[in-house]
Order: structure tokens, then C-alpha cells, then sequence
């Protein structure tokens, strides 16, 4: 605990060697290209960066901490504010480590909606990041352009739950609603506008001549660094390692689709962006296959588990025990397994995991939240060394790190 | 009788316990059920010792000796293809066991398995850094030190991560309070006129959500307005009539400024877009 009235005097315990010409510079935390609370200290030779130092912790809220005394229900709304810009990816990865720890399915037309509302975030996430990424960069019209398809995408979020932003979408053991109707009427409005304007997108930056002087060659990630800390995602693919979760290690409908897996061998920030874009078209042609799967789904959207599972609403208002069964788990929760279970899924930015120690009591022992950004950070300060000042913005940009969950 | 509250796990507790609830156990099968993790052991049971193995939800989980850390790791990597150290962290159990568990979660991209070495420490003891094998525990192996005190030997850099440099405390042992200081009311009263002027100036007001509906000079009593500075901690609470500037008219605007609403005028939009 500390103790607020005997702080020790405190001074930067960085060691920089100050006898030479470099001259330290200090990046963020509160700088626009910082995506959120980096606090980057980098030492500078001329134009040059010799040494990085990312600093994070600005934004902890100790959401481990908050796991632990919580009900396993309780926590899934904190889980948005994760990857807060791919909330609906968190809800997922934690419903589904519950779920593997208590032994349940959902139902199908659940995990149809799941699925559907993760790819729709993916590409939420996706086009958020080419605004943001494209905008430190210098492409102002970039910026305008994604973050009004972003727009639409958040709408349809909106109609589905309510939320545009933290979605709390997911529950454990199913999805709380149904889509609204004209929903898929919608989404396919969205996906045929959204295909032209990535063509738009893609016609504005993938030639033009600043973008890829900005990007070719800069922030190489080869695959025995990005494995060596630990990168997923786009980062790993980027790297050449053709390895997504979603197909080599797959989980929920993601056997059933066809979908491929864009690898890109150059390892640098135009990889990784040409990466963005085919993910988008593969979101997109995962979506479009998941709309007859919905039709043929039978309608029940929460598993039977009674142990753990609240009744649908309308047992609950009619029948004695199920009214008795939610109170129980609303006021003390689920009671899981004696056990640990460790799930991951391939989020927005790359395999999101989570660790749970149950020891059998309502609150989760030990929670553990694998988030991908943490370890792509980290992996500034190797990355950054050798780079001109200008390209760390890039490089931070192109990296998609988001510091809800580098934080927690 | 002042309710029993263990000094050493603070975490918060199911309000109700039945006493004849028995836990169930997630299934744990042989290590030999599958030939992948099979081999993967009897390669390991070689270079080190295993103190327990099993299959848990398709993990492999393994026991090993907190001294044997690097060599299985290493083995690990090198030799059996598990080329990501994926997490790596720490479990309290200071107050059943004493000490903590540390656990590395393996992945191997070739044989899409994944695996869990656990090992265990006393508290105080340090462990092995395998930031020379995997570089992202130079990362988590600094959390882990900023949320259990749990340092690593030979680590390029142990300072805190997430915590400010200065903090104390480690967050994540189940010892660490869930509340803030009590104490923290009275450190401005102590500080500036000492303690014994407690009594005449009261705890600072430390909850900004604090409403005195006593008080009238602020914006307590919001759409429950009293004149500015009435005493009303008699019950006596006089009205204060809500005007608002237009109804007489603005000065700029003339007379008809706020329009009243109009039911068969008005219309709701039927769709958003």
C-alpha cells in the first residue's frame, strides 16, 4: 500500500550515457501519435535513435486484481475495456475461457452471432487503425474516409447491443439477444460499401509514393524476433510465419469457414499494412458466410447449464427454480471447477489469452490476461534502435498497440 | 465477537458457503493419453526432474524444481519445438502454501500444442531469468516482480513496470488491501494544525460524491431548489419556484422563444439512416 505522506524522493532510474552528443528525448505520455499513454524515452543521435525505452503503466486499472474479486458474470463488462477498440474480441476470449473451464457450448446460432460480431470488430479495429495509423503518418483524407465506414460498422454495433463502443456483447454461455430485425440487411448494405471504399483506400495509399516511402523498410520485424517476444497477429504474420489461431489452432464456427491467411514475407510497416487490408476482405468473406449459417440456426441463444447458466427470462418470470437458480448466481455466482484453463484467440491485434486458476469459490483465483500489445511494445525497444525519429511514430502506429490492454 | 478476517488473503469471499457443497475437479488425464505430449515428457523426464505431469484441457502441465527452470525451458525450445513463451506469471498462495507459483505457457507453432511449466517458490526466494531464451520475459518477468515482489536473478533490468518506481506494496499478493489508506483523511489536518485539532476540523472530505442535502449554497439539491442560504436543517424547506429567463421573453428574440411542444406536428424517425 502507499503510504501518501512518505514518499521517497524519486528520480529516473533510467542510466543513459550522457558524455557523448546523444540527446535523450522524451515521447509522450501525452502525445497524439502515442496511441494512448506511451511514455517512450528515446536517446538520440543526431536524427537517429540509439536507444529506446518504452515506459508503459499510465493507464494500469489492475484488472487482474478486479478479476479476482469479482463474480466470473461481473467481470465481462471490464474485459471491454481491454482492447477498447475491439471490445467484442475480449468479451469473446473470456466466454470462451469460462466456458472451456465449466464444460459448456454455446448454442449455435449464439456462436453465429459471436462470430459475426467479432469480424465485424476486426474490421472496426482494422479501420480504426488505418485512420490513426495513416494520420500519423501525414494522410489527413485517410483518416476522414476510414473513420466514416468505422461509423457505419459502429452502428451496427449499435443496433445489435446498444454500445458503440464497449459492447459487453458476449455472455458466458451464449449471446443475450437476437439480431434485430433488417440487422443482416444492414451488414450486407455495410459489406457492399465497405468492398468499394477499400478499394479507395487502397488506391490512395498502396502506389502513392509518401506512404511508401514511409513504410517500406521501416520497423523490420524478422521472425525470430517477433518470436522471441512474443508477437502474434499481424506482427508474426508480417514476419512470415503464416500462424492465426483462428486457422491453425481453431475454435468456435472457425473450422466451418473458409477463409485464407495473408502472410506477407517483407517483414516492414507496408507489410503489415498491405496485411490490414487483406484481413478486411477476409472479415468480410468470413461475414458473408456466417449470414445463411444464422438463417439455418435454430433459435435458442443461451447454453443449458442450469449450474451455472442463468434460465432465459421467460423461465426465470414463470418457473420457481429457475427464479431461485438466477438469484443464486446473480448474488454469489458460479461456482466452476477446481482447475486452470488457458484459452486464446486470435483478436484484431493478435492472440489474446486467458488464464484462469479456479479454486472453485465464485471468484476466479488467479486471472491472467494474456494481451498481445503488451509484448508488441515491448518489442519497441529493440525495434526502434537504427530509425530516424520520424519513423518511430510510424512504427508505434503500424505496431496497433492499444493501451487499455498493454495496461490492463 | 469482532468477525475473523485472515491477515493474509484480503480478497474478497462468497457471502455464502454450503457446507456440504463438495468442489468438483476439472479432469485431469495421463500424460501418456496423447503421443505428442507423451514424447514431449519422456524427453524432458531426461534432463530434469518432473515432480507431476498431467493433461488438463489439452495442456500439458508439468512440475518441475524452481533451480531447473533455464535447463527445461531451453530443453524445451531447442529440442522439443516450443518456439513461444507465451505467458508467464505467478500464483499466490502465501497463505495456504507459503510461497508462489510460477507458470510459463508454452506454444509450439509446428505441433499446435501448447503447455504449461509450473514450478513452485517460497516467498522471499528468487527465480531464474529466462530473458537469455525468450526476450518477452524481460517484460513479464518485470511485471511479475511489480505485481508479486518476485524477483528475477540475473535479469537485464528488474524495475517495476506497470506500478510507478516508487510504489510499495505488490498489488496482486492476496495480502495487498482491496481499500485505500483510512488513515489518508487526516493526514492534511495532522500535517497543518496537528492532531488534537481533529475534533475541531473534522476528516477531509475525501468522496467527490458526497451530497449534503442540508446544504444550500452548492448544487446539492438539484430540481430541489431553496433559497440561496436558507438553514433548513429544521424540515422547514420553502420552495423556490423554477422560472427559466425565456418565458418572459429575451430581450434579443422577442417574446416566442422556447415554442411549446406540438403533438401532431412533431414526428419520430421511423429508421436511423
Amino acid at each position: 500500500m502507499q503510504q501518501v505522506n512518505r514518499l521517497k524522493p524519486f528520480f529516473e532510474n533510467i542510466t543513459f550515457d550522457r558524455d557523448d552528443n546523444t540527446m535523450v528525448v522524451n515521447f509522450g505520455p501525452q502525445h497524439p501519435s502515442a496511441h494512448g499513454q506511451l511514455r517512450l524515452v528515446l536517446e538520440l543521435q543526431g536524427e537517429e535513435v540509439v536507444k529506446a525505452h518504452p515506459d508503459v503503466g499510465y493507464l494500469h486499472r489492475g484488472m487482474e486484481k478486479m478479476g479476482e474479486n469479482m463474480i466470473y458474470n461481473e467481470f465481462l463488462p471490464t474485459t471491454d475495456r481491454m482492447d477498447y477498440i475491439a471490445s467484442t474480441a475480449n468479451n469473446y476470449g473470456y466466454a470462451l475461457a469460462i466456458e472451456k473451464l465449466i464444460g459448456i457450448e454455446a448454442p449455435r446460432r449464439a456462436e453465429v452471432i459471436r462470430t459475426m460480431l467479432v469480424e465485424l470488430n476486426r474490421i472496426i479495429s482494422h479501420l480504426f487503425w488505418l485512420a490513426t495509423h495513416a494520420l500519423d503518418v501525414g494522410a489527413m483524407s485517410i483518416f476522414l474516409y476510414a473513420f466514416r465506414e468505422r461509423e457505419f460498422a459502429m452502428d451496427l454495433m449499435e443496433d445489435y447491443c446498444g454500445a458503440r463502443l464497449t459492447h459487453s456483447a458476449v455472455r458466458i454461455g451464449g449471446v443475450p439477444l437476437d439480431l434485430p430485425k433488417g440487422w443482416i440487411t444492414n451488414l450486407e448494405k455495410f459489406m457492399f460499401i465497405l468492398d468499394e471504399q477499400i478499394k479507395v483506400y487502397e488506391g490512395l495509399l498502396t502506389k502513392n509514393r509518401i506512404w511508401r516511402m514511409r513504410l517500406e523498410n521501416v520497423g523490420v520485424v524478422d521472425a525470430n524476433m517477433a518470436r522471441q517476444w512474443g508477437c502474434t497477429g499481424i506482427v508474426l504474420r508480417g514476419a512470415g510465419v503464416k500462424w492465426d489461431l483462428r486457422k491453425e489452432m481453431p475454435y468456435g464456427l472457425y473450422p466451418e469457414l473458409e477463409f485464407n491467411i495473408p502472410v506477407s514475407n517483407t517483414g516492414d510497416s507496408y507489410g503489415r499494412y498491405k496485411l490490414h487490408m487483406q484481413e478486411m476482405y477476409e472479415s468480410m468473406k468470413i461475414l458473408k458466410q456466417l449470414i445463411p449459417m444464422y438463417e439455418e440456426s435454430e433459435s435458442q441463444l443461451m447454453a443449458h447449464a442450469p449450474e451455472y447458466i442463468s434460465a432465459s427470462k421467460e423461465d426465470i418470470m414463470t418457473q420457481n427454480y429457475s427464479l431461485m437458480q438466477h438469484f443464486v448466481l446473480v448474488t454469489q455466482g458460479m461456482r466452476p471447477p477446481v482447475g486452470e484453463v488457458y484459452v486464446a484467440t486470435e483478436s484484431p491485434k493478435g492472440e489474446l489469452g486467458f488464464f484462469v486458476s479456479s479454486d472453485g469459490s465464485p471468484y476466479p483465483y488467479r486471472l491472467k490476461l494474456r494481451a498481445p500489445s503488451f509484448w508488441h511494445t515491448g518489442l519497441l525497444q529493440d525495434l526502434l534502435p537504427g530509425h530516424q525519429l520520424a519513423d518511430v511514430v510510424t512504427i508505434i502506429g503500424n505496431l496497433n498497440i492499444v493501451f487499455g490492454e498493454i495496461d490492463r | 465477537m469482532r468477525a475473523y478476517k485472515p491477515k493474509d488473503n484480503l480478497q474478497k469471499k462468497s457471502y455464502h458457503n454450503d457446507r456440504f457443497y463438495i468442489k468438483p475437479t476439472l479432469k485431469r488425464g495421463s500424460v501418456y493419453d496423447d503421443s505428442t505430449f507423451s514424447a514431449d515428457y519422456l524427453s524432458l523426464s531426461n534432463i530434469v526432474e518432473i515432480t507431476e505431469s498431467y493433461i488438463e484441457l489439452d495442456h500439458l502441465v508439468i512440475y518441475i524444481k524452481p533451480e531447473d527452470n533455464i535447463k527445461t525451458i531451453e530443453h524445451l525450445k531447442t529440442v522439443r519445438a516450443y518456439d513461444f513463451l507465451v505467458e508467464l506469471s505467478a500464483i499466490d498462495y502465501i497463505s495456504s502454501r507459503g510461497g508462489f507459483e510460477i507458470f510459463y505457457e508454452m506454444l509450439s507453432t509446428s505441433k499446435r500444442k501448447r503447455l504449461r511449466v509450473k514450478t513452485f517458490i517460497k516467498d522471499g526466494e528468487a527465480i531464474e531469468s529466462v530473458e537469455n531464451i525468450f526476450r518477452m520475459a524481460n517484460w513479464s518477468e518485470r511485471e511479475m516482480y511489480d505485481m508479486f515482489g518476485i524477483v528475477a536473478n540475473n535479469h537485464s533490468y528488474m524495475k517495476r513496470i506497470l506500478m510507478p518506481d516508487d510504489w510499495q506494496g505488490y498489488p496482486l499478493r492476496k495480502t495487498y488491501p482491496l481499500h485505500g489508506d483510512e488513515a489518508a483523511q487526516w493526514y492534511e489536518v495532522d500535517k497543518i494544525f496537528g492532531k488534537e485539532a481533529r475534533d475541531i476540523i473534522g476528516p477531509e472530505l475525501r468522496d467527490a460524491a458526497a451530497i449534503d442535502r442540508y446544504d444550500t449554497t452548492r448544487f446539492a439539491r438539484l430540481g430541489h431548489e431553496v433559497p440561496y442560504g436558507t438553514d433548513i436543517s429544521d424540515g422547514n424547506e420553502p420552495d423556490t419556484p423554477i422560472r427559466y429567463q425565456e418565458e418572459g421573453g429575451v430581450a434579443l428574440f422577442g417574446k416566442k422563444l422556447v415554442t411549446p411542444f406540438d403533438e401532431i406536428e412533431s414526428k419520430n424517425l421511423e429508421e436511423r439512416r
